[in-house]
C-alpha cells in the first residue's frame, strides 16, 4: 500500500477558510452519435439545460470550466474554453472567464474540481462546469489514435500500445494473480447495460448477456468488443452556487462533501502494481477523510469503467472490495441496483457512452439525480451520500467527488 | 508518429536500450529519465546501457491494432521487465500460444513501423522468447 | 601485412517456405524444380524484419564473437540489393545499433549478389593501409524475386557479418589474398523504382556466373601459387545448389570440400548474404590451420575470390553467437499469402 498523507481542503479544527459548495443544477445531451449536432451545440444545449435547471442567469455566471480531451484532434480546434462562452451568450456582453480543462479522460471530473475550488475559495459564486467531446467527426482509426495519446506516446504508442491492449494488461494479470474470469468481466458489461436500459439519455439501452460479450469479437486478449466503452458524443453541465446560497435557487442543492485528485505514472509500465491504480487509492483515500466517511457510508457510485476490468479494479481500489475480489462481488450481484453498493446506475461508460470531456461531469449529474430522488427506475432508495470517479489515462490521474443529499 | 527529430532524440535509447540509473537510490530508468523519480533534486543521473533480458510481468495479443501498426496484427504487446529492475512496454515476436506471464525474453533489432511509403522508417528493439 | 577476420556473425530469419507452397500457386512441377535447383525451401523474413534488422543482427553477432569495442571499428559497409531506403545508408543504422558512431565512416555498397564481399575487399584495404583499426563488412538481403518468375524459388533473406583487422592476436582467420575478376555483363538487373529484377535467363550461367567464378578463383589461385587439393573448404555463391557444385567441379575442387557451406537447399539463395553465409557456415566447423577457398560472384558482373587460413582464435569465438545451423534448425513453415504479405507483395493500404 503507498503511504498516504490526506490533504483536507476543510481542515477539522480551526476557522475553515473555505466554503461549502452545492449544485444547483444538471443537465445530460443525450449521449451516441449525434450526426447532426457540432460541439458548441451539444455544450450549449447541456450548459444552458443546466442553468434553467438551476433557475439561475445568465448574468449571474461568475466563470465557466469546460473538460475536454481532444477538440483538436477529433474537430481541429483548440481555444475551447473561447468557444463555449462565446456560443453560450457568455462571452460577447458578459466577458466572463472560460477555461478549458484537460486531463484525458478525467477533463470532466478535473473541470468539476476547478469550478468548486474557485467557489469553495470564495473566488466566485456561480460558476458553471460543463464537460464535453465530440469524437464522430473523425473515423474510428482516428478517434482510437487521439485516444491513445492519453498514455505514453513515446513509450507505449511506440510499441503498438492501444487502450484496450493497456487495459487488457492489468485485465490479464488480474486475472492471473487474483483468478479473476472473463465471465465475471461480462458482468460489469451485463449490469451497466441492465442500468442504461432505464437512462433516457443513454447510448447503448440494450439488456446483453454475458454470452454476447464472450461471443463479441476480441479486440485485445481477454477483452472482447462488449468489455470496451464505445466512442460517443455527448456533453454535460452542472452549475455551483455557495452551500449558503443554494436554497435560493432549489429546494434540492446537493453538497460537495468532498474533491480530491491524485497522479500517478503515466505509463502503465511504471506502475508500482499493474493491477491497483495508485491515483484512484489516494484519491479515494483523501475523500474519505475530507468527507470524515467510510465506504460503508457510500449509497452509489459511479465509477470509470472505460473497460469492465476497469470497473473491477476501480471498485477494489475504491475500497468498495478487496484486491482481487472485484470480480466476486460484481458476480454476486453486490454493485447491482438494491444491492450492498450500487455501481454505475447510469449505465457506466460501457452503456451510457463517453464522450471522453463529458464523463467525468456527467457522473456528477447522475449522482445528483439520485440524490434528490429523480432517478426513476434506476434510484438507489433513500441514497444519502453517493461517489464519483473519473479516471485519466491508464490510471495517470484520478479524480474523486463526494456529495451529500443533506449539509 | 510521424516526427522525425521526436523519433531521432531517442534513437540511442530505442536502438541499444540506452537508459539511465541514479547513482543516489541505485535504481535503473529505462525507458529514460533526466530526473530521479526518487531522489528529485538530490539524484545523480548517468547513463546506462541496458543487457536487453527480462521477463513477461504480462501481455495481451492486440486483434485491433494501432494506427501504424495494421501490418503486423495481431500481435502480442507485454510489459517487460528488465532484469536490472525497470519495465517497459514492448512487442514480443513469436508465437502467441508460448507467451505466459513469467516468460523470459530477450531483445532483437526490429522495424516498429513507418512513416507511410514516403517517409521514414522507424528501428527500435522488440523481445523474443529467450529460448529462440 | 597481415589482415583478417576478427569475428563473423550470421542471422537467417525464421519464416520457411517450401517449393511445393510457391509451386502450388503456379502450377509448377514442384519435384522437378527441386531437383534441378537442388533448393527445398527458402528463408522469409518476418513482416517487421528488412535488410537492415538483418544486417544489424548479423553486426551484433559479430560484436558478441569479438569481444571488442566499438569505438575501433573505423568503417561500417554493408552491401545489398534490398537496402530499405534508395538513398539513405543502412550501415549508418547499423553503425548506431552496434555502438561505432561517430568517429568513423560509412556507406552502402550494391553489385548484386557480391555486394558484401566488395564490402569486404573495401574493409581490408582501410584496415591494411592503416586508415583504421577494424572494419565491419556485411552483405544482407531480403531479395525479391517476380511473382512465378524462376527466381522466386530461391530468392532469400539473411545476411552475414565479418569484423575485419589486422591484430595477429585478434583474428580468427588470416585472408591471405583476394583477386576479382569484373566486366560490364548485363546477367541480372532491377532499374530504380522497380519491385522486382529482370534476368537473362540461360544468360546468367555461362556469360554470367561460370565465366567470372572460374576466372576469379583461377586468378587468385594463380597470384597465390595454389592449387585446389591445398584448401579444406571451398565456397561458391550459392544461388542455387547445382551452380556451385557445377563450378567445384570445373575448378578441381571436389563436392566434399564445398558441402559444410551449401547452405542453399535449406534457405535459399541470400544474395549479398550468400558466399558470407558459405564461409561463415564454414568457419564454424573448421580447425585451426584449415584453408578455405572462397569466390563470390555478383551478377552485372564480377567475382571476389578469397585465400582464408583459420587460426587457433576461431575455437574461442565461435560459441560466443549462434551457429549458422543453430540460426536454421527450428524453422516456421508459412503459407504463400503470409510470404506474400511479408514479402510486401500484397499492396496494404
Amino acid at each position: 500500500m503507498p503511504s498516504i498523507k490526506a490533504r483536507s481542503a476543510w481542515p477539522e479544527n480551526g476557522v475553515s477558510i473555505m466554503r461549502d459548495v452545492a449544485i444547483i443544477g444538471v443537465k445530460n445531451t443525450n449521449f451516441g452519435e449525434l450526426w447532426d449536432q457540432a460541439l458548441r451545440d451539444i455544450v450549449v444545449e447541456a450548459g444552458i439545460g443546466a442553468i434553467e435547471d438551476a433557475g439561475a442567469s445568465g448574468k449571474e455566471i461568475d466563470a465557466l470550466y469546460v473538460g475536454n480531451m481532444s477538440a483538436g484532434r477529433f474537430i481541429d480546434q483548440e481555444h475551447i474554453g473561447a468557444l463555449i462562452a462565446d456560443y453560450s451568450g457568455l462571452s460577447k456582453n458578459l466577458h466572463i472567464p472560460a477555461t478549458r480543462v484537460e486531463a484525458a479522460c478525467a477533463s470532466g471530473g478535473l473541470a468539476l474540481r476547478q469550478a468548486i475550488m474557485s467557489v469553495a475559495s470564495g473566488h466566485s459564486d456561480i460558476v458553471v462546469a460543463a464537460g464535453a467531446e465530440k469524437m464522430t467527426d473523425v473515423g474510428t482509426e482516428e478517434a482510437s489514435s487521439a485516444l491513445a495519446a492519453a498514455a505514453d506516446r513515446e513509450w507505449e504508442g511506440m510499441a503498438g500500445a492501444t487502450f484496450p491492449g493497456l487495459y487488457a494488461m492489468i485485465a490479464k494479470l488480474h486475472m492471473h494473480r487474483y483468478g479473476t474470469t472473463s465471465e465475471q468481466l461480462a458482468e460489469v458489461a451485463v449490469k451497466n447495460h441492465k442500468n442504461g436500459h432505464f437512462n433516457p439519455i443513454a447510448q447503448y439501452k440494450n439488456i446483453i448477456t454475458v454470452d454476447d460479450v464472450l461471443k463479441s469479437i476480441m479486440v485485445a486478449d481477454p477483452l472482447h468488443i462488449f468489455d470496451c466503452s464505445p466512442i460517443t458524443d455527448g456533453a454535460s453541465a452542472v452549475v455551483l452556487a455557495p452551500a449558503d446560497i443554494a436554497h435560493k435557487y432549489t429546494d434540492t442543492p446537493i453538497y460537495i462533501r468532498a474533491t480530491t485528485q491524485a497522479s500517478d505514472t503515466i505509463a502503465l509500465h511504471d506502475r508500482r502494481d499493474i493491477t491497483t491504480l495508485d491515483a484512484t487509492v489516494m484519491a479515494a483515500k483523501r475523500a474519505y477523510s475530507m468527507a470524515k466517511l467510510r465506504p460503508e457510508d457510500i449509497d452509489l457510485v459511479e465509477v470509470h469503467d472505460c473497460f469492465t476490468i476497469a470497473e473491477i479494479c476501480a471498485i477494489e481500489d475504491l475500497g468498495f472490495a478487496e484486491k482481487g475480489k472485484g470480480g466476486i462481488v460484481t458476480a454476486n450481484g453486490e454493485t447491482a441496483i438494491g444491492g450492498r453498493i450500487p455501481v454505475n446506475t447510469s449505465g457506466g461508460l460501457k452503456a451510457c457512452g463517453h464522450p471522453v470531456g463529458a464523463t467525468g461531469i456527467k457522473q456528477a449529474v447522475e449522482v445528483v439525480t439520485q440524490l434528490r430522488g429523480e432517478a426513476g427506475k434506476r434510484q438507489v432508495a433513500g441514497a444519502e451520500y453517493g461517489m464519483t470517479h473519473n479516471v485519466g489515462g491508464s490510471g495517470a490521474t484520478a479524480v474523486v467527488h463526494i456529495f451529500s443529499r443533506e449539509r | 508518429m510521424s516526427s522525425v527529430p521526436r523519433f531521432w532524440r531517442n534513437l540511442g535509447s530505442r536502438y541499444n536500450l540506452e537508459g539511465t540509473r541514479c547513482k543516489e537510490c541505485e535504481n535503473y530508468f529505462y525507458p529514460p529519465r533526466n530526473f530521479c523519480v526518487n531522489c528529485r533534486r538530490s539524484g545523480q543521473i548517468e547513463p546506462y546501457k541496458f543487457k536487453g533480458t527480462g521477463e513477461i510481468v504480462t501481455y495481451t495479443l492486440i486483434h485491433t491494432a494501432a494506427e501504424g501498426f495494421e501490418s503486423q496484427s495481431p500481435y502480442t504487446l507485454a510489459i517487460i521487465k528488465l532484469d536490472e529492475g525497470p519495465s517497459l512496454t514492448s512487442q514480443v515476436v513469436g508465437d502467441p500460444e508460448k507467451m505466459h506471464i513469467g516468460m523470459r525474453v530477450k531483445s532483437i533489432f526490429r522495424k516498429l513501423g513507418e512513416g507511410g511509403e514516403r517517409g521514414m522508417i522507424y528501428y527500435g528493439t522488440k523481445f523474443t522468447p529467450a529460448d529462440t | 601485412m597481415t589482415i583478417g577476420i576478427v569475428s563473423y556473425g550470421a542471422y537467417v530469419p525464421r519464416y520457411r517456405i517450401k517449393i511445393e507452397e510457391i509451386a502450388r500457386l503456379w502450377g509448377d512441377d514442384a519435384e522437378a524444380l527441386k531437383n534441378g535447383l537442388m533448393v527445398y525451401e527458402k528463408s522469409v523474413p518476418d513482416i517487421d524484419e528488412d535488410a537492415a534488422t538483418i544486417a544489424v543482427e548479423a553486426a551484433r553477432y559479430a560484436m558478441a564473437r569479438s569481444g571488442v569495442s566499438p569505438d575501433r571499428i573505423g568503417a561500417v559497409y554493408t552491401g545489398s540489393e534490398s537496402h530499405p531506403y534508395a538513398v539513405k545508408p543502412t550501415s549508418t543504422i547499423v553503425a548506431q545499433a552496434i555502438g561505432a558512431t561517430p568517429e568513423m565512416t560509412a556507406a552502402d555498397f550494391e553489385f548484386a549478389c557480391k555486394a558484401g564481399t566488395a564490402a569486404v575487399q573495401a574493409c581490408m584495404g582501410l584496415v591494411g593501409s592503416g586508415m583504421i583499426d577494424l572494419g565491419m563488412a556485411i552483405g544482407a538481403d531480403v531479395s525479391q524475386g517476380a511473382p512465378s518468375d524462376a527466381l522466386e524459388y530461391t530468392a532469400a533473406a539473411g545476411g552475414v557479418a565479418c569484423l575485419i583487422g589486422r591484430k595477429e592476436s585478434e583474428l580468427a582467420a588470416i585472408i591471405e589474398g583476394t583477386y576479382s575478376y569484373t566486366t560490364d555483363t548485363p546477367d541480372f538487373w532491377r532499374r530504380e523504382g522497380m519491385p522486382y529484377p529482370e534476368h537473362g535467363g540461360r544468360f546468367t550461367g555461362e556469360p554470367g556466373y561460370f565465366k567470372h567464378v572460374t576466372n576469379g578463383a583461377k586468378g587468385l589461385l594463380k597470384k597465390l601459387e595454389t592449387k585446389p587439393e591445398d584448401y579444406d573448404y571451398a565456397v561458391f555463391h550459392q544461388p542455387n545448389g547445382k551452380f556451385p557444385a557445377k563450378a567445384a567441379k570445373m575448378l578441381g575442387f571436389t563436392q566434399a570440400q564445398i558441402e559444410p557451406g551449401l547452405v542453399v537447399p535449406r534457405i535459399g539463395n541470400t544474395y549479398s548474404g550468400s558466399c558470407l553465409m558459405g564461409i561463415a557456415a564454414t568457419l564454424d566447423q573448421a580447425k585451426p590451420g584449415d584453408r578455405i577457398f572462397a569466390t563470390a560472384f555478383g551478377s552485372g558482373a564480377g567475382s571476389d575470390a578469397f585465400s582464408i587460413t583459420v587460426t587457433d582464435r576461431i575455437e574461442e569465438i565461435r560459441n560466443m553467437a549462434p551457429t549458422v545451423s543453430e540460426l536454421i534448425k527450428d524453422p516456421i513453415y508459412i503459407d504463400y499469402a503470409k510470404y506474400a504479405k511479408h514479402k510486401g507483395k500484397i499492396r496494404l493500404a
